[in-house]
Parts: C-alpha cells; sequence; structure tokens
C-alpha cells in the first residue's frame, strides 16, 4: 500500500500498524464487512416478500393454502434457527444434485446414497468441479441467502398476518361503503394502515438478521468471522508482521462494528415510526404531530 | 448393538460416561436418537443455571435502569445496550479469546469439609465461560423486559403502599416486585425459550467440545457429517427441542397461573408464545 512498506522489519510504532492494517490480507477482512452488508440488504426485501406470501396463505379462502402458510409460519416456533441455517444449505444443495443426477445421468443405477455416503455423477455436481473458484463461494452466499430468508420469512409472516389483523375492522368497513373494490381497500386502506402495526416486529427482525449474520461462518463462507480468527491468530516471526495472540482484539472490533449497525438501525427505525405514523388517528401520530 | 446397549453405551455420553468413541461407520437411527438425546443435557443445563441466575442480575439491573441516579442508571443502560446490540455468536468468541489470555491462576475456595481449587482455565472450558456469557446475554434481555414491566406498574399502586407507611425494599418486594413479575411474564417466557435456542451455539462459537462431549445440536452435525444424510439427526433435534419447548410454555404457563391468581378470570393474562426471536 505505502512505500515505506517495502520492508515491514524496520518499521516501528504507528508506521507499522499503517502498514499492518493495510496489507492485502487485511483488505479481505475489510471486503468481508461489505459481503455481511450484502446479505442484509439482498436478504431483507426477499424476507419481506416471503412474509407477505406467508401471512396471504394464512388469511386464504382455500383450506390447504390456509395449512400450508400455518406450518410455515409455526416451522420456527419450536425449533432453533441454528438447526435450519445448518439444514436447510446442505439439504437444497442434496436435493438439487439429486433431481440433477436423476435427470442428467439416468444410466446410473445405484442408489445415492450408499452406505455413509452421497454419490452423484460428476455432470451432476452443484457446482461443477471445474467450475473456478468464486463461482463455488457465490453458490455457497446463495445458498446462505435462501437458508436466512426461509427463516426470517416465517417470522415476517407472523408479524405481517398480525398487523394485517390489527388494522380497525370499521377502517376497512368505511372503505367498502365508499364504494372501493377488496383490491382498492387493500391498496388504499388496509396496507398503509398496517405499517404502523408491523413496524415494532419488523425493527426487530431487521435488529435478529444483523445479529444473525454471523453464523455465515457456519456455513463455511469466508466472513468476518473467519478473518477475524484468520488474522487474528499469533504470527510467529516467520510472517511478515509477526504478533501474538490478537484474535480478542479483532473480535472487539467486531463487536463495535455489530453495536454501531444496531445503533444507527435503532435512529433509523424511530424515524420510520414517526413518518408511518404521520395521519393517522393513533396516540403515537398526535404525539409525532407536536413536533418532538 | 441392541437399541438398548446403545441407550447403556451412549445416554450419558455427553457427560463422559459410557463408551468413549463416537459411532463411526453404519450409524443406525437408534444411535443417533439416544446420542443427540444425550446432548439435550447440555442444553437444559445452560438454559436452566442461565435463566436461573440471569433472573436475579435482571432484576437488579431493570431497578438501576430506573434509578434516578446516574451512577446506578448509565452502567446498566451501557451493560443492556452492549448485550443487546451485539450478536451472541459473537460475544461468545471474544468471551472466549478474552478467556484465554488470563493468567492461569488457581483459587482456594474452602467449603468446610472440602477445599475446591478454582482455576481460570476453567472459564476456557464450556460449562463455565459459555455460561457466563449466556448469563450476561439472558441478563441484558430478560432486565429490558422487566424494565418496561417496571415501568408499568400502576401508580395507584405505589401511592396505596405509600398510604399504608410502605417505602423502600418492602414496598419494593410486596408491591412492585409482584406486579412487575406478572406484567413481565408472557415476555419473560419467551426470553427463556429463545435463550434455550440459543444455547445450541456454545459448541459452534469458539468453545471446544472437550472429548467431544457437546450439545444436541454439535451431534447432529457430527451425523449430517458422518452419514452425509441431513435428512435424519436434524428433524431429531428438531423433535426434542418442540417437546422441550412446549414443556417450557407449561411450567412458565403454571407460574403465570400463580401470579394472577389474585386477578378475576378474565383479567388474567395469558402465556401467549409470540415467536419474537431476540438474540
Amino acid at each position: 500500500m505505502f512505500e515505506m512498506c517495502a520492508d515491514p522489519k524496520v518499521l516501528a510504532g504507528l508506521d507499522w500498524f499503517a502498514c499492518y492494517l493495510t496489507t492485502p490480507k487485511h483488505f479481505q477482512f475489510y471486503f468481508s464487512f461489505l459481503v455481511v452488508l450484502t446479505l442484509i440488504f439482498i436478504t431483507a426485501p426477499i424476507v419481506l416478500a416471503l412474509g407477505f406470501l406467508g401471512a396471504f396463505a394464512r388469511r386464504a379462502a382455500f383450506a390447504p393454502l390456509r395449512l400450508v402458510g400455518h406450518a410455515y409460519t409455526s416451522m420456527v416456533r419450536g425449533v432453533p434457527d441454528i438447526v435450519f441455517f445448518l439444514f436447510v444449505p446442505i439439504a437444497l444443495d442434496q436435493a438439487l444434485e439429486y433431481v440433477r443426477h436423476r435427470v442428467l445421468c439416468p444410466e446410473v443405477t445405484e442408489p445415492v446414497y450408499r452406505g455413509n455416503d452421497f454419490v452423484v455423477c460428476a455432470a451432476a455436481k452443484l457446482p461443477l468441479s471445474s467450475a473456478p473458484q468464486w463461482i463455488h463461494e457465490v453458490y455457497g452466499f446463495v445458498l446462505a441467502i435462501i437458508a436466512f430468508s426461509v427463516v426470517f420469512g416465517a417470522f415476517a409472516a407472523n408479524t405481517i398476518d398480525g398487523a394485517l389483523s390489527a388494522v380497525p375492522r370499521a377502517q376497512l368497513e368505511t372503505a367498502r361503503a365508499y364504494g372501493m373494490t377488496e383490491r382498492q381497500t387493500f391498496r388504499r386502506i388496509h396496507l398503509p394502515q398496517m405499517w404502523v402495526y408491523a413496524l415494532p416486529g419488523l425493527s426487530n427482525l431487521w435488529m435478529i438478521l444483523i445479529k444473525a449474520t454471523p453464523l455465515l461462518f457456519l456455513l463455511g463462507i469466508t466472513d468476518i468471522v473467519y478473518w477475524a480468527r484468520e488474522l487474528g491468530g499469533s504470527k510467529t516471526s516467520f510472517f511478515e508482521y509477526p504478533h501474538p495472540d490478537w484474535r480478542v482484539w479483532y473480535f472487539l472490533a467486531l463487536l463495535a462494528f455489530y453495536l454501531l449497525l444496531t445503533w444507527l438501525s435503532e435512529k433509523g427505525f424511530a424515524w420510520l415510526n414517526v413518518r408511518v405514523r404521520r395521519g393517522q388517528a393513533t396516540i403515537g401520530a398526535e404525539v409525532a404531530g407536536v413536533g418532538r | 448393538m441392541s437399541c438398548a446397549e446403545t441407550f447403556q453405551a451412549y445416554a450419558l455420553r455427553s457427560f463422559g460416561f459410557g463408551e468413549r468413541a463416537l459411532p463411526k461407520t453404519g450409524i443406525s437411527l437408534c444411535e443417533q436418537v439416544v446420542l443427540i438425546g444425550s446432548g439435550v443435557a447440555w442444553n437444559l443445563y445452560f438454559a436452566v443455571l442461565a435463566v436461573f441466575f440471569g433472573f436475579f442480575f435482571a432484576t437488579a439491573l431493570a431497578v438501576a435502569r430506573n434509578s434516578a441516579d446516574p451512577w446506578l442508571r448509565k452502567p446498566a443502560e451501557m451493560f443492556v445496550f452492549v448485550f443487546r446490540g451485539s450478536p451472541l455468536f459473537i460475544q461468545f468468541f471474544f468471551a472466549y479469546e478474552a478467556f484465554v489470555l488470563l493468567p492461569r491462576v488457581g483459587f482456594d475456595i474452602p467449603l468446610g469439609f472440602a477445599t475446591v481449587t478454582a482455576t481460570t482455565s476453567w472459564l476456557t472450558k464450556a460449562w463455565l465461560g459459555a455460561l457466563i456469557v449466556l448469563f450476561l446475554n439472558t441478563s441484558a434481555y430478560s432486565a429490558e423486559i422487566f424494565y418496561g414491566a417496571l415501568r408499568s406498574v400502576p401508580k395507584g399502586d405505589l401511592e396505596a403502599a405509600e398510604a399504608f407507611g410502605m417505602s423502600g425494599f418492602s414496598r419494593f418486594r410486596r408491591i412492585i416486585w409482584p406486579t412487575l413479575l406478572r406484567l413481565a411474564w408472557p415476555s419473560y417466557t419467551n426470553e427463556a425459550i429463545f435463550l434455550f435456542h440459543a444455547t445450541t451455539l456454545v459448541f459452534f462459537s469458539g468453545f471446544p467440545a472437550w472429548r467431544q462431549e457437546g450439545d444436541a445440536l454439535y451431534y447432529a452435525s457430527y451425523f449430517a457429517e458422518k452419514t452425509f444424510n441431513p435428512f435424519v439427526p436434524y428433524p431429531i433435534v428438531a423433535i426434542y427441542f418442540i417437546i422441550a419447548t412446549v414443556a417450557i410454555i407449561a411450567l412458565f404457563g403454571a407460574i403465570n397461573g400463580r401470579l394472577n391468581r389474585h386477578l378475576a378470570p378474565e383479567a388474567r393474562s395469558r402465556v401467549v408464545y409470540r415467536p419474537e426471536l431476540k438474540r
């Protein structure tokens, strides 16, 4: 990075740190913070969409669909989310490879599960073993996004379903009395009023999503936890920048990063809360109207 | 091995009793059910002790947060902010790395009949180190719940207590605390359940599973790795956790009934399990 860093052995004090913190490995560490933020920002809209789908399924007139909705939203109740984070990616991976194996290699007649092994033909592997490294990484990341979305979508469905039920019936009946169709009632009255009731639950969910991101490490993704362990571990004089075990400082940095993230989110949601309450006949709106 | 033999060999494996080696080849369904079940004991151990000790610390924190004295209020606010604002997973890693750096010294604790030597190296073991983190974590979340309930204790109750000549600790113990608990209990039930679920993180977060003595999820992921079949061990874990969750709801529901016993039936709060996971 800097010219003085050519020979780290002669550096001391601040110079040493400036060079140490700008090694290529450290840039990979900084980049992994972006990976975390990417995961949050890709997952959040999918979670919201799945939440709406789940909530609509629960409220559907068609009984089997209602059953699916209830099954989806209650699956996260009794089982730890970490179980899903470990289970969904590997189950999805095996399901995809199994289907590809059946379609692409019909000539193989041996079973896929052989004793303690799961064997599919080379053409069915996902991603193909000939694929470059970055495809493997993206594939793992996509599986992680799906796992996160499925779990948090179920939580969001619970929240949204509750919020949809919390909108006063009189509001919807008035809309009908004005001659609005079902669709118009939903778009103009039901949905805008729902946010007031959904926001506390959704903001809580957002915080949980942020705090669940270090679990990416469990899915074998080179995330911030991976780099904190890798870079912080003690380095002997064999390395360019020898130092004792500094992992505790790296994890302190991660702790600070997450505290900053949740603190900023709290501020953001406080603002949003005032925003959605504007013009609504609730205590919160009147308090907000005073201009606090 | 028959299933009864498997049970003898592995039922207490997670605490180091029975067969030393874990099953490696030809893993049967019975072995998975027994070994994962033996791991559930660790989840229960962490959850029960953390919630029990956390309950008292959380009450103290909630009272401190409500105090007018900034020397009490600010540290309590800071504590709650740090533990609620950061992921438990990172807290585990941070605590473990910090405990590892501690100098290795021993303290003698005289118990009267015997002397126990407590060493700092215990902190790097999951049974103590992870328990401390879980205890602090659940204290912060519970303190937030208790603080909210404390703020909603009706003013009239306090004025009535004062009219009866109660003040200070006796007013707290006889008036505020019972009402606080009654108001907080439904949310506190959720917290207990999620703490129980969070105990599955322990053996994935720095703390090593000494001699492969781990919790339910540790053994499940072991089996998933060995058999390449996730569709058996993970549903087994799920079933164990659903049973335990139902048991927690029943237990906390019974306590809730006791806290509400003086109220008219229609005024009682019910423990409704809302899955607001918090970590």
